[in-house]
């Protein structure tokens, strides 16, 4: 993996209502700098993340996954997040059997208290991408080996301070 | 088969795939018979003689049904998938091969080269003189050429478009023998064809719907090799004792054989209505079904799963999000 230095990971995060993306709003009103790779988006639950979603995303040129959800036991849906924590061994499990580096999936509890930790988190994330590369996944040869190629994620837009 | 120009022409293709599906096509017995009186059958490979040249003269959408069974592994075959496309009204994604890759599909875990060298030059393979294929060679009549495998299998409808679907590994002759009726029908005038895109001969449920084993709500402590659990409960959920089955994200419409008589459902009809990426939903459902909330017992329930991504993926690899291994193309570079 070359330009490790250069490269900036396109990662996906997702985010249950109740706590994660609670954490992270709290981050933005904080106005804790975190990077700008992540893409969240916001589930009811950890529990309903499928994880076609995750494969989905990978396969169409995210480079890393965030899972994100209350801690175990604080579930709002009782324990779901149980579930989901299940799911993200399975998957990290199935995708070594295809060739991808399990630790491009990572499950992070936060509660809606912890935004410094939703930014430290995403920050250490993207670093460990970064030193894992990009996935580029079927598109090796300069061309995609697969139906129709992926379809290309817009490039993050330059970090900007956003009034709160 | 009699020529007959004013019947319907039909034809039937093989790609990458075993020959299973042509038996299933046998298998609908004397229905055969219909399928001789209400359609000029023009190219069968493994039934009739007839060259590729001959497609190749018919007229276009001049043939009106095509199974093609099979995925698309090398050049030969992706020749014939768009020249059956280009004569045919419709196409039809026969089997599982066609669908979602199946067991040829399995192949996407390695890249061409792993898969050359398997074939011709392991232990058991008795090649003294490493001969190996090439895929031209001079002969003193000219040059003799086989087709170029592709990096990756593909299903049809990666390389094609598909009309309609019919899945199963492969699929179940009262299946066929009910399509054969359905378009007989519609040639006639008396029935109108489904929705283009639709998935014909199966069932719109899992095959736990159809599955007359006992179901209770599943606490799975272990998963076990079903050759490894004795004795295995004849009316009980495989699932519920720990038997990895695939039935809860696979495709209704096989009357739920394998589980019907004690084997495991290894999914191979695709995955069921709605079910965009059929290991996806496999994963969902043996997850959800875990007894256990600490990561290292539920390490140690999914080490029961030796191998996740053929247990996830047997028969939908190549039709699935991530399609192959990345090694399989990655390699191909060099």
């Amino acid at each position: 993996m070359n330009n490790n230095d250069t490269f900036e990971p396109t990662i996906i995060g997702f985010t249950c209502n109740w706590c994660s993306y609670r954490a992270a709003d709290l981050a933005g009103t904080a106005r804790m700098k975190y990077p700008h790779n992540i893409r969240l988006i916001r589930l009811m639950c950890s529990g309903r993340l499928d994880p076609t979603f995750v494969f989905k995303a990978l396969a169409n040129g995210a480079d890393g996954v965030m899972i994100t959800g209350c801690h175990p036991g604080e579930c709002h849906y009782l324990e779901q997040n149980y579930k989901a924590l299940r799911r993200f061994h399975l998957m990290r499990r199935t995708m070594k059997g295809l060739g991808i580096e399990p630790e491009r999936v990572k499950l992070v509890w936060a509660s809606a208290a912890e935004g410094r930790k939703f930014a430290t988190e995403v920050g250490n994330f993207v670093e460990e991408i970064r030193s894992l590369g990009p996935l580029n996944w079927g598109m090796s040869n300069g061309r995609s080996s697969l139906d129709g190629g992926p379809t290309t994620i817009e490039p993050a837009p330059d970090l900007k301070e956003v009034p709160a | 088969m009699t020529a007959n120009g004013n019947k319907p022409k039909f034809a039937m293709y093989w790609a990458a795939s075993c020959g299973g599906c042509e038996i299933a096509v046998l298998n609908i017995h004397e229905k055969i018979l219909d399928v001789d009186a209400n359609f000029d059958v023009v190219f069968w490979p493994v039934a009739m003689d007839a060259k590729y040249k001959d497609v190749e003269a018919m007229e276009d959408d001049s043939i009106l049904l095509t199974l093609f069974n099979g995925g698309i592994r090398n050049e030969e075959n992706e020749h014939i998938a768009k020249l059956m496309r280009r004569k045919s009204k419709i196409l039809v994604a026969f089997g599982s091969c066609a669908c979602e890759g199946c067991i040829p599909g399995l192949a996407n875990l390695s890249p061409v080269g792993d898969i050359v060298q398997t074939a011709f030059n392991t232990l058991t393979t008795d090649n003294p003189n490493q001969i190996y294929p090439r895929t031209s060679y001079d002969v003193p009549e000219g040059e003799l050429q086989i087709p170029k495998l592709a990096p990756i299998l593909r299903t049809l409808d990666q390389v094609v478009d598909v009309d309609y679907y019919m899945p199963g590994c492969p699929p179940e002759s009262h299946q066929i023998a009910a399509v054969v009726d359905l378009v007989i029908k519609v040639v006639k005038g008396e029935a109108e064809l489904p929705p283009k895109g639709a998935v014909i001969g199966v069932g719109d449920s899992t095959v736990c719907d159809e599955c007359p084993r006992a179901r209770n709500v599943k606490t799975i402590k272990y998963f076990k090799r079903i050759q490894d659990i004795a004795p295995v409960d004849p009316d009980l959920c495989l699932l519920e004792q720990g038997i990895p089955c695939n039935g809860p994200a696979t495709r209704s419409g096989c009357d739920a054989r394998c589980p019907g008589v004690g084997a495991q459902c290894i999914g191979c009809y695709g995955p069921a209505e709605g079910v965009v990426d059929y290991g996806a939903r496999l994963i969902t459902a043996f997850a959800s079904v875990i007894d256990a909330n600490e990561p290292e017992e539920i390490d140690r329930i999914l080490d029961g799963i030796p191998d996740p991504a053929g247990q996830m993926y047997r028969f939908s690899l190549a039709g699935s999000q991530l399609k192959a291994n990345r090694n399989a193309w990655a390699k191909e570079k060099a």
